[in-house]
């Protein structure tokens, strides 16, 4: 399978925006994407090995999530996507104070 | 540093105005010199804010959105430099809830009040560090040149 990696994660492996990887469903080919480049296990997986809660994986265009998570089944012709949510937004009275310059 | 042409500028204000009296929200698409630590914005990707539930004063971009984009990025060379979104009636401020919700480490996030409708102040954020417990936001400054060759410094986080 072929993983994409955001930008922010490319550091921590050789700066590679596409990764192949073996594995025949998603955990396996996580498992082989982190153990050829460990760096990114902390940034993807918590310490109890759990996928992080803002780490959204896609297998082609659907989310994991609504498949069967990391026991999803793989292709070796399919495209994993790791993409970090964005999300946010003001929340009145909240503001952190800022002094423009 | 956040480098941006007017135009690109001008288009994210004019996102904000139009989705008032919600956020709007988009993705930047351009250039990183890590060394130099400039982001060059050379276009901008609008993405549909997915939450209906509080859109006066939240955003959230779809996911497959950003797969789109990275797919758009891949196609002209580029990559995700940082991402945009608009406070309306709010400060162009980071807020508590846009600190947590910020995963992309060195990416620019780019922040313009919206005051009755109208764009206000805009500034840039860049997320540094190097995880989750160390990350941060450092106010960045905005450069706007009418090419992307030509550069004036018209706004400092």
């Amino acid at each position: 399978m072929k993983i994409h990696i955001p930008t922010p994660l490319r550091q921590y492996a050789e700066k590679k925006a596409t990764i192949d990887v073996p594995g025949r469903t998603i955990a396996e080919g996580l498992s082989n994407l982190t153990g050829k480049y460990g760096e990114l296990r902390r940034h993807l997986f918590t310490e109890d090995g759990k996928l992080r809660a803002f780490v959204n994986v896609y297998l082609n265009d659907e989310d994991i999530r609504y498949l069967q998570n990391e026991k999803t089944a793989v292709k070796e012709e399919d495209t994993i996507s790791i993409v970090p949510s964005i999300a946010g937004g003001a929340q009145p009275g909240t503001a952190v104070p800022h002094k423009c310059t | 540093m956040l480098k941006l042409t007017a135009e690109t500028l001008e288009e994210i204000r004019r996102h904000g105005e139009e989705t008032y009296p919600h956020e709007c929200c988009g993705v930047l698409l351009g250039h990183i010199d890590s060394e130099a630590e400039v982001r060059e914005v050379q276009s901008v990707v609008r993405a549909g804010n997915t939450r209906f539930d509080s859109p006066r004063n939240r955003y959230h971009i779809d996911p497959r959105e950003l797969i789109a984009a990275q797919r758009l990025a891949r196609e002209r060379d580029a990559d995700i430099v940082g991402f945009y979104h608009s406070h309306p009636d709010h400060p162009a401020r980071w807020s508590q809830t846009d600190f947590a919700e910020a995963h992309w480490l060195g990416s620019s996030y780019v922040i313009t009040s919206v005051n009755q409708g109208i764009a206000d102040v805009t500034n840039s954020f860049v997320l540094v560090g190097s995880s989750e417990e160390t990350k941060k936001f450092v106010d960045e400054a905005i450069e706007v040149s009418a090419t992307a060759t030509e550069g004036k410094v018209v706004s400092k986080a």
